[in-house]
């Protein structure tokens, strides 16, 4: 209600002085918060977790003024906006220094673009312990999207830990949280209903490649918020029956990937990472971590509806309420069941490689990272439904194709981008104007949500040139691949990721450089931006 | 005495680990960076002591200490482990060596053993230590006495999952000699080996208790030197213990 209130404010205030140049003042700060009964002390932003939603307009000049008043250094990166690298935030890339002990940065952007978008700290695991929030860009006439109610939706893991101690933990056991492991009891069980022959050549296969089956998550212990609210909290978002609901929905998790639906309702999904798509009906959809969907629900009846986002190792719910008044709560649907995966999450050329005599049934080409549990009949979201809402401007072929294999060791919780951890990777380099395919392969037992900062890219998704959705987080599947174009139109270096917390830290993230000039000449293209600040 | 001796082993290990836990020069920052994603160095030591007796009733306690502080690829590992018999030492070892990550699951390690007991000994060691496949948690490390001596160790563990948090972990180890060693009573060849069961319930992932038994033998030339000797040539062991990992 707050959120539409000041969203009618600030259209009103836009079209009386269209000019307004807006500033927000942001603090980071340690505070105590109390989300699951036990005051924890975390990072916040001006108080809260998540901060606050920022409020924007396309075409306006923001200024938004970040202060550190943590003991370490910090950084806020802008989550899938178009603007000067250097104003990007992440520490080292285009000479931007990070914000100091005491210090305050002034972030200067002019907004040239619209939808749904987020902000957190690129640096250490500070995005874990609590520095995230929201961004709304406002297009400067009407909203083509039309919505009585709009509603941000940030979804988190919550963890009583600090991110330090999670990265420790996992370097010394990456199986340090896994608590679903394959016991002595799963494997008599399984005897019984599948036979001897098959249980034993199950766990044979996957413990001659030293794999986990129960792969799903590296962290389980967390609770999961829905804009701060654990399910107990119940976030509550108003509504008169018969009205349009806009949901923004914003992964903002450190590790977790959901499959969201709200029970009872058709979803229409009408835009993807802030970029509109043409509408299309789902009944849940896969959110894989730093994605955003916005989605249209029209609840008709005078009763409450719950907003459900379950964890896909399906160790509890992020969930809130819609509600037609303050204090009803939505029904809590039974946990779905976790699966297992399969041979079909692992990639197949290396296995060959591996082990050419090893035979597959048809159950296992199927892949168990995939399944959702969704009742029959009811339809997912998949990546080949989204279609950019205008026409594409660059429909050219790429020049070239980079590959981009997704590895890992996770044994030893290494992560890698062509076989090199970020620490010893040279940068992707590319020339300005240059249209090009990046091919992923994830050649790993997890899914990656890679994330390029500064330009999106557009899906091969199979849909026609003029129609590929634009992106700025593309989730590649265990064992898939999956290609992107990209038109390197943003001069600068660019992170690029996984959008997995502890796989950036521990190696999973590289840089992309787009040169104006030439592309050798990584570091000169952006000084100029120095003068910015 | 020994703890002295072993802090001196492993400030020479030391060097010979740091080149590669040193970063290139540069921007502190671009090096902070280069640690926050992926050039961090991070440690892993698991500590078990236990304490219980053979079949005689003869009184018997245990420590090992095993783990490592270093980088992914490089790494130093420190490596101790004692018996105590009847109160009395029968055998201590303390290990520090460099070890290099050379593939996925494997690591190449080289540096110094020292035991106290049964009698004092410095090793040139060389080995491996990594998961074979089957989740067998595999060391095989050879040794060059000061004496010229040449023996080898082969060690096994692999894990059981009752619960997440009940534990049976089944584990075999053998020592092998080269030559005749007397001081050491042990003859050319297979020397002794044991074979055991862990039993643990991990309250924690860093916090455990646990029941071991294990069956400890010599064999051949060293089993006849301990027969003459008047020991025994082999025994069961019962202990209970505590398992830390910090």
């Amino acid at each position: 209600m707050k959120l539409l209130l000041a969203t009618i404010l600030i259209s009103f205030a836009a079209v009386t002085s269209p000019a307004l140049a807006k500033t927000y003042n942001l603090e980071i700060a340690y505070n105590e918060v109390n989300i699951t009964g036990t005051p924890i002390k975390k990072i916040t932003i001006n108080g809260g977790i998540p901060g606050p939603t920022l409020l924007l307009k396309d075409g306006e000049d923001v200024t938004i003024n970040v202060t550190n008043r943590l003991n370490e250094n910090t950084s806020i990166h802008w989550h899938g906006l178009l603007l000067d690298p250097v104003m990007d935030g992440v520490p080292t890339y285009n000479k931007y220094p990070g914000i100091e002990p005491g210090e305050t940065f002034a972030y200067r952007f002019k907004m040239r673009q619209t939808g749904t978008y987020w902000y957190h700290a690129h640096s250490r695991g500070q995005e874990q312990d609590g520095v995230y929030g929201s961004i709304i860009i406002n297009p400067k006439g009407e909203d083509p999207i039309k919505a009585d109610r709009d509603y941000v939706i940030v979804l988190s893991d919550y963890s009583p830990e600090n991110s330090d101690s999670i990265m420790k933990n996992l370097k010394m056991s990456s199986e340090y949280y896994a608590t679903s492991r394959r016991t002595l009891g799963d494997f008599f069980h399984d005897v019984k209903t599948q036979g001897f022959d098959k249980t034993f050549k199950t766990a044979k296969d996957w413990g001659k490649m030293r794999m986990m089956q129960t792969d799903l998550a590296d962290i389980t212990d967390y609770t999961f918020l829905v804009n701060g609210k654990s399910p107990e909290q119940n976030w509550t978002g108003l509504f008169k029956p018969g009205e349009r609901v806009r949901l923004r929905f914003i992964n903002a998790s450190a590790m977790t990937f959901y499959d969201v639906r709200v029970p009872g309702l058709k979803m229409t999904v009408v835009q993807s990472d802030g970029q509109n798509v043409e509408p299309v009906s789902v009944d849940e959809f896969r959110f894989g971590v730093s994605e955003t969907y916005d989605v249209i629900v029209t609840p008709k009846d005078d009763k409450p509806y719950s907003i459900v986002a379950e964890p896909i190792d399906r160790t509890g719910f992020a969930i809130g309420t819609l509600a037609t008044a303050e204090g009803m709560k939505g029904r809590i649907p039974a946990q779905r069941p976790r699966a297992l995966l399969s041979m079909a999450d692992m990639d197949m050329e290396q296995m060959m490689k591996d082990d050419p005599d090893m035979e597959m049934t048809p159950a296992d080409m199927i892949s168990g990272w995939a399944k959702t549990g969704m009742p029959e009949g009811q339809k997912a979201l998949s990546y080949a439904d989204l279609r950019y809402i205008d026409v594409q401007k660059d429909q050219r072929k790429p020049e070239r194709t980079i590959d981009v294999r997704l590895g890992g060791n996770m044994e030893r919780y290494i992560w890698t981008i062509n076989d090199k951890k970020y620490s010893d990777a040279e940068p992707i380099r590319l020339k300005y104007g240059e249209r090009v395919q990046l091919k992923f392969t994830n050649e790993t037992m997890m899914a990656h949500p890679m994330h390029l900062h500064g330009m999106f890219v557009q899906l091969e998704n199979g849909q026609p040139a003029d129609k590929l959705p634009n992106k700025h987080t593309v989730i590649i599947p265990p064992g898939q691949s999956y290609s992107v174009l990209l038109t390197a139109d943003e001069a600068g270096e660019w992170a690029f990721h996984c959008h997995l917390l502890y796989h950036q830290m521990s190696g999973m993230m590289s840089q992309v450089v787009v040169a104006k000039l030439d592309t050798a000449d990584i570091t000169t293209s952006s000084h100029s931006n120095m003068q910015a600040n | 005495m020994h703890v002295r001796k072993f802090f001196l082993i492993s400030c020479l290990a030391l060097p010979l680990a740091y080149p590669a836990m040193a970063y290139e020069t540069g921007m502190a920052s671009m090096k902070e960076m280069k640690n926050e994603h992926g050039g961090g160095i991070f440690h892993m030591f698991r500590l078990e002591t236990d304490a219980g007796s053979n079949k005689k009733g003869d009184s018997v306690q245990n420590w090992e200490l095993d783990g490592w502080i270093g980088t992914d690829e490089n790494k130093l590992w420190l490596k101790s482990e004692g018996e105590r018999n009847k109160d009395e030492l029968e055998s201590t070892e303390f290990w520090a060596l460099y070890s290099r990550n050379i593939s996925m699951f494997w690591d190449a390690q080289a540096g110094i053993r020292y035991d106290t007991k049964p009698n004092s000994t410095t090793y040139l060691t060389l080995g491996f230590n990594g998961l074979a496949p089957y989740w067998l948690e595999t060391e095989a490390h050879l040794f060059m006495s000061d004496n010229g001596d040449v023996s080898a160790r082969l060690r096994g563990e692999t894990d059981f999952l009752i619960t997440q948090k009940l534990i049976l972990q089944p584990y075999i180890e053998v020592n092998l000699f080269a030559q005749d060693v007397k001081e050491k009573h042990v003859g050319s060849g297979i020397s002794d080996g044991q074979i055991g069961l862990q039993t643990r319930y991990e309250f924690t992932r860093k916090f455990a208790l646990y029941m071991d038994v294990h069956y400890a033998s010599k064999f051949g030339e060293t089993s006849s030197i301990a027969k003459k000797d008047g020991e025994d040539s082999n025994e069961v062991i019962g202990t209970v213990g505590l398992r830390l990992m910090f």
